[in-house]
């Protein structure tokens, strides 16, 4: 074990350069105009929560609240996308939130278990209006300090055609194995089994997100139901959802969805969630009951997404790691 | 021995995958923002010395290897084993042909150099990235020429070939790079 005062010698400083502080603040600055002048608000939610999201790949933080003689354990939100829809239901109209957001068990040259999350929501849009302003977004952010290619978008069904040969919609095991063992990725055999999500999860993150958005904005959309998340089944094909992944240089740097308005298919989906998270003997996730009644009440239609600032200032500013723009990532906080 | 999870691997660690003993060299975590977590894992094989890349499901585990680097001396060639002494307890430890590798063409009795042992019997050997050694036959330099030309082919005591300058003689001692097997200078006796 080291010495905790000889590492802390040697390691208080930020680990990001002295420089990068201010283009960190001038790129937030930068997105609250943004959205300023495009008539969104900017609103804040709570960090901690009673409930928390159910979806059994993300693991949260939990504390306790010690209010004698009452106790209550709340939750460090892996998203503000709960408290963001209720406000919608609320009639609140579109708006936006930069906050933290904490995921257990996260950290690398990508992830950090706390980090900064700019999340949206535009009553009235639809994907493809989304992914319009996503890319007017990036192009004010980028706008003199990197130049980007014009931007992209991709069926993610096509694009796993293109760099795969295989069916992202329907399943074949068969086909999936043979891939695999034909690419050097066997284990890939032992790892997803018959299990079609973390198949594609598989595949996807080897094969193909590495070649998407190189030095441009890539935009993938229409996931396979089957990673539905919170987005809607597309009206004319339910075999896909309306559902969109932002990627450049290969990184991914958010996710997006035509909102899931539906407060019985999002019950379901809690309660599906829940079930597996059980059956995995994974800590049981608070269902959040007041979304499913802000639901009920009527969410306006309405498409958001969430982007990780943190991974966009990495391809912003070039910067090979996530430490590189954080002022102390985990390992100095 | 110890189990490692993903969340352990680093540079550096020994750990048995496939039965063979491996050293990972790089770790990267991945995880769709959505999807399930793996660790792409750069490893190589220490018996091969093949680098493989391989996926893990995050929090799996691998057992550790037994594995360490030790300065040894090596001794002699009995004709089946190459046989090296620990310096400090005199213990002798055997390799054969296929632990010594490409090692053995620079191994000259008494030199110093690393063995790696696995459950304690060598699995690979390291020579000392300097090793000086004596030219036991090359053609004649011509007079007056120095360097240039790419030199000439020089076999050295252990019976390792090298390129030499031309004004290097049969006999003299010179001192060689074993990670690349080039000449790098004259050694004055």
């Amino acid at each position: 074990m080291t010495d905790p005062a000889e590492s802390a010698a040697c390691d208080w400083q930020p680990s990001c350069a002295p420089d990068f502080l201010p283009l960190r603040a001038q790129v937030l600055r930068q997105i609250r105009e943004f959205f300023w002048q495009r008539g969104a608000l900017e609103v804040e939610t709570p960090q901690l929560s009673r409930a928390i999201g159910t979806d059994p790949q993300l693991a949260f933080f939990s504390t306790e609240f010690d209010f004698t003689p009452e106790r209550q354990t709340l939750y460090l939100q892996t998203s503000p996308e709960f408290a963001m829809k209720r406000l919608l239901a609320a009639g609140s109209g579109s708006i936006y939130q930069i906050c933290k957001a904490f995921r257990n068990g996260e950290a690398g040259r990508f992830h950090n278990p706390e980090f900064t999350m700019l999340e949206w929501y535009r009553v009235g849009f639809r994907l493809p209006d989304l992914m319009d302003e996503c890319e007017a977004l990036i192009g004010t952010l980028f706008a003199g300090h990197r130049t980007l290619l014009a931007a992209e978008r991709f069926s993610y069904c096509s694009l796993f055609a293109d760099h795969t040969g295989l069916n992202a919609a329907e399943f074949s095991h068969a086909d999936y194995c043979a891939y695999a063992a034909a690419n050097g990725l066997a284990e890939a055999i032992a790892i997803c089994g018959d299990d079609h999500a973390i198949w594609l999860d598989f595949l996807f993150s080897h094969r193909i997100q590495p070649h998407l958005g190189n030095n441009r904005l890539c935009m993938v959309y229409g996931y396979p139901a089957c990673q539905s998340s919170l987005a809607r089944l597309n009206e004319a094909n339910p075999q896909v959802t309306d559902r969109v992944e932002l990627f450049i240089d290969g990184i991914e740097l958010g996710n997006g969805f035509f909102e899931l308005a539906d407060a019985a298919e999002q019950n379901r989906r809690f309660d599906r969630e829940m079930a597996v998270r059980k059956q995995q003997n994974l800590p049981a996730a608070a269902k959040d009951e007041r979304l499913i009644a802000a639901l009920a009440s009527g969410l306006p239609d309405c498409s958001g997404i969430a982007i990780g600032v943190d991974r966009l200032l990495m391809v912003l500013f070039g910067k090979s790691a996530i430490a590189d723009v954080l002022s102390f990532p985990i390992n100095r906080a | 021995m110890a189990t490692y999870s993903t969340n352990e691997f680093r540079g550096g660690l020994k750990v048995m995958l496939d039965n063979d003993p491996c050293a990972i060299i790089e770790n990267e975590f991945v995880k769709p923002g959505k999807g399930q977590a793996f660790n792409r894992v750069k490893i190589r094989n220490l018996k091969t010395g093949r680098v493989i890349e391989r996926t893990f499901k995050s929090g799996e585990t691998l057992e550790g290897a037994d594995v360490v680097d030790v300065e040894m001396q090596y001794l002699y060639n009995d004709g089946q084993f190459r046989n090296f002494m620990k310096p400090d307890t005199f213990e002798q430890y055997q390799a054969d042909e296929k632990a010594v590798g490409d090692a053995a063409q620079w191994l000259k009795d008494q030199d110093f150099c690393t063995v790696t042992l696995w459950n304690d019997s060598p699995l690979s050997v390291t020579a000392a990235n300097f090793v000086e050694l004596a030219i036991v036959e090359t053609d004649p330099g011509v007079r007056g020429d120095t360097s240039g030309g790419g030199g000439k082919p020089a076999k050295l005591e252990t019976g390792a070939v090298v390129r030499v300058p031309l004004f290097v003689q049969t006999g003299e001692v010179i001192k060689v790079d074993t990670r690349t097997g080039e000449y790098v200078s004259r050694v004055k006796e």
